[in-house]
């Protein structure tokens, strides 16, 4: 927006809005990159950072509003079409084919073949080779991507952004899982293609690592742009002042209730991964009626994986669980909700709801035997539960035979949450239950985790966000690399100490031991 | 039976258009048009023998076509059925006219009554070995039904060595008589198999509506990881549709035998493809989730109806496949161009309203 000469704008977004059956993920944005610098993207979890890059990689196309690339309107119906273009996009979710190697993944679509149309294979590795040298990581490029570490396979997808040689290169949270070190390498290899002129659109929500690296910076809240800048005018405060706007986050309250005898014990999980090696590393950990216990960890840590092993989900997962003192042992998701478990699962769309459903149906799914008189489902019974619910979390929809899908973010995790405490559960695992959901749906869901201990539940969550586990938690257990790494009070934890455990056996110092308590 | 899809239709009128309505009752259309447009063409169309025929020639695709809707909902598909309609058909066969030797000098024979429970069971059996091999040894269900498809028939073969069963009257000194009473008795003056295909109906239909197993059915073909972890034992639900298929191509297998007395190994061949034409015509969703019994069963009339009539009108029967192929895919292209234009409307409305 500033006059800082239009000839270094590359690419231009003209009032563009996507719409999605449900939310609204980009309202109305106007957004700018420019050549030679890195243009800074930055908002909350949902604010519609990845749907705005996903709509320039061409990988959306946009409900309303045009794409100017060099001043000429363009419109790219699939990602090839933008790379075709000169743009590139490193994935927050990794793209990659874990059953072909390195090479294979990173020549993917472009393969360089001889004569006879036949893969030449041998300089598919040696150009590859070139390109993972430069972020010095130690992948051989014909090393399997499955065989990876989560952060060696960001790395991978990164080297193939970079072989793109492309003009504009979009970075979503290319951090999230890699060691101080890596970052460092990662870094320069920014700093080395700024120089040859390549924009370069990074996306992030480590506020330290954008004012280090960016040139200008654009805040989304909401799906709306809130404000654009040179890096050099601004600070901390007022990044954080464009996110969260003035309604600043509401975590609620804690009340004080004092948690009562435990009501949930793991010991001893242990979850093999299919390439070798545990995803959940001999977690134990004991929680309290009435206490929220949030697991902090990184992309990869093994949080969903160690939910998955308490609801059963994984047969070959080792360990016992107890509820109220009883061994759990049912080991079908099933019987274990039964027993009073319940799961609100992190991917809402794949795992949460069944989208074609309307929302009565999606929240008695799990509790329907409830309703059941032999074998009618008696439909008095089920409405007043659903009437019940949807006023209890307040969930904004017309009519509960509605199409679930038709609701937005929030109100479908809404929906979500209600299923499982439809079940009658005494402890509630929570896996990132704020995810891509707006300011108001999240500040309820904050609200209802608050009621639910104060009612005596146990509620596990696990989350990425530092802020939320800070402030939600009566205790906060650290995970990484599907290990327990640290458990702390409420009142001794600091952030510095949560962030330090987090990253436990991922830097390139090998670790020493776990420090995994009780 | 049709109003569910009309009533939905009503409720989203107000953000749709009339095509949008229209599009949506397009099964009830259908029939309504190829039942003016017969009543027109073919002489005696209408009269009361002609329409009882024509719903016992519909009843035997309906029956199936019900056991394939809630298949295909739960997101798989039974390629067996036909096969499973001829070798029930030879089941009840074999048991009215040799019983069952016991190789001790004995030969049981059974009532008319038992017979049929037995043959049911036998559907049912292979209908479970369908859904053992899609459970438990995660078997695609295309090439588990498929393979039984092959063994089904063969061994419908096998029991004869290809012969047919003819004469199943039986004896009265057996107690084996009254065979006929599934394919050619009447009950206030309609047909046996009409009566039985209404309670299945309403069995069904209830079943899918107002019982949790029901629910459930919806739920896996819908999202099948959701529903798993929502407690829904997906397994059984998939047992049970398979198991409900094979009973349904085992009532079929003698009311067929019934109606011509007499067994014949290869009939049934190619049945189970019109049962996956009348469920997708009936609004059926073959990537699952989706689908109702009522729309199944007016489009197994609307299929059954098309043959018979244009049969009447002297139609060859090269020309009524043609005619039936292009009737599937018209139907198929307007229920995709319905999600299209619903799912944009919806969306251009929340652009404009967010």
């Amino acid at each position: 927006m500033t006059a800082a000469g239009d000839q270094d704008v590359i690419l231009k977004l003209e009032d563009v809005s996507k719409v999605y059956s449900g939310t609204v993920a980009v309202k109305r944005a106007n957004f700018e990159v420019r050549k030679g610098a890195v243009n800074v993207l930055v908002g909350e979890n949902g604010a519609g950072k990845s749907t705005l890059m996903k709509i320039i990689a061409g990988v959306e196309q946009p409900t309303l509003g045009r794409i100017l690339l060099e001043g000429e309107e363009v419109s790219f119906s699939s990602s090839g079409d933008a790379v075709n273009r000169g743009i590139g996009m490193v994935f927050q979710e990794l793209n990659l084919f874990g059953n072909l190697t390195v090479a294979e993944n990173i020549f993917a679509t472009r393969e360089i073949t001889n004569r006879f149309r036949k893969i030449d294979s041998r300089e598919q590795e040696r150009r590859a080779a070139e390109f993972l040298e430069r972020l010095q990581a130690g992948i051989r490029p014909d090393m399997l991507v499955e065989d990876l570490r989560i952060g060696q396979q960001q790395l991978v997808e990164i080297a193939k952004a970079v072989s793109l040689d492309a003009r504009i290169l979009i970075m979503d949270e290319p951090t999230s899982a890699l060691s101080a070190a890596e970052v460092e390498i990662l870094f320069k290899v920014i700093a080395d293609l700024k120089a040859r002129g390549v924009a370069i659109v990074y996306i992030s929500h480590r506020l330290e690592e954008l004012i280090r690296i960016g040139d200008t910076i654009t805040v989304l809240r909401d799906g709306r742009i809130t404000g654009q800048e040179k890096m050099k005018n601004v600070d901390t405060q007022w990044i954080v002042r464009q996110m969260i706007g003035s309604d600043a986050k509401d975590f609620a309250k804690a009340d004080g209730h004092v948690p009562g005898e435990e009501i949930f014990r793991a010991e001893d999980i242990c979850l093999p991964r299919v390439t070798g090696g545990l995803a959940v590393d001999h977690v134990s950990l004991s929680l309290r009626a009435g206490e929220i216990l949030g697991i902090y960890g990184l992309m990869g840590a093994g949080r969903s994986e160690l939910f998955d092993c308490i609801m059963g989900r994984h047969g070959h997962a080792t360990g016992a669980i107890f509820i109220a003192g009883k061994k759990v042992r049912e080991r079908d998701t099933t019987r274990r909700i039964r027993r009073g478990l319940a799961l609100i699962p992190e991917d809402r769309q794949r795992e949460g709801l069944v989208s074609i459903l309307s929302v009565a149906s999606n929240l008695t799914l799990a509790s329907l035997s409830r309703f059941v008189r032999l074998f009618h489902i008696s439909s008095a019974k089920e409405n007043q539960a659903v009437t019940q619910m949807v006023r209890e979390l307040a969930i904004k929809v017309a009519d509960p035979a509605q199409e679930v899908s038709s609701l937005s973010g929030g109100n479908q995790q809404k929906v979500v949450i209600g299923k499982a405490l439809l079940t009658g559960p005494k402890v509630l695992l929570m896996d990132e239950p704020s995810r891509g959901i707006d300011v108001g749906a999240k500040a309820d869901v904050f609200r209802t985790m608050r009621k639910l201990s104060r009612d005596g539940l146990g509620i596990l969550f696990a989350t990425s966000d530092l802020d939320e586990v800070m402030a939600l938690s009566d205790r906060i257990a650290v995970m990484s690399n599907g290990k327990l790494t640290g458990l702390f009070d409420r009142a001794e934890a600091t952030e510095a100490a949560l962030v330090a455990a987090s990253a436990l056996g991922h830097g390139p110092v090998p670790h020493t031991e776990s420090h995994a308590h009780d | 039976m049709t109003d569910i899809p009309a009533k939905a239709s009503v409720a989203s009128a107000s953000n749709g258009s009339v095509l949008l309505t229209l599009m949506k009752a397009r099964t009830f259309i259908a029939l309504i048009a190829v039942l003016i447009f017969f009543s027109i063409a073919a002489p005696n169309f209408l009269s009361a023998a002609n329409l009882i025929l024509m719903s016992k020639h519909v009843a035997l695709n309906a029956f199936l076509a019900m056991g394939m809707t809630f298949v295909i909902i739960t997101g798989g598909i039974d390629l067996s059925v036909g096969s499973i309609v001829g070798l029930c058909g030879m089941v009840a066969g074999y048991l009215v006219l040799n019983g069952i030797d016991l190789q001790v000098g004995y030969t049981i024979y059974f009532n008319v009554f038992e017979i049929a429970l037995i043959t049911l069971a036998v559907g049912i059996l292979i209908g479970a070995v369908n859904g053992l091999l899609i459970t438990r040894l995660n078997v695609a269900p295309f090439i588990a039904t498929l393979g039984v498809l092959y063994v089904a028939r063969g061994l419908a073969l096998l029991s004869s060595d290809g012969r047919t069963f003819p004469n199943l009257v039986g004896k009265p000194d057996l107690g084996t008589t009254g065979f006929s009473f599934l394919g050619a008795g009447r009950l206030l003056g309609l047909p046996v198999s009409i009566w039985i295909l209404v309670v299945v109906a309403v069995g069904a239909a209830y079943l899918a509506k107002y019982t949790p197993l029901g629910r459930h059915i919806f739920a896996v073909g819908g999202n099948e990881r959701a529903a798993r972890i929502s407690g829904v034992r997906v397994n059984m639900v998939k047992m049970f549709v398979y198991m409900f298929s094979g009973f349904c191509a085992a009532v079929v297998g003698l009311i067929i035998s019934s109606e011509l007395m007499a067994s014949h190994p290869a009939t049934g061949e190619s049945f189970e493809l019109n049962a996956i034409a009348a469920a997708v015509l009936g609004g059926t969703s073959m990537s699952g989730g989706r689908g109702t019994i009522g729309g199944t069963i007016v489009g197994a009339f609307v299929i059954g109806i098309l043959s018979d009539g244009l049969v009447m009108m002297g139609v060859s029967s090269f020309w009524q496949m043609v005619i039936k192929g292009l009737v599937i895919i018209v139907a198929v292209v307007v229920d995709q161009a319905q999600r299209r234009l619903q799912s944009r409307v919806t969306l251009m409305q929340m652009a404009k309203a967010g």
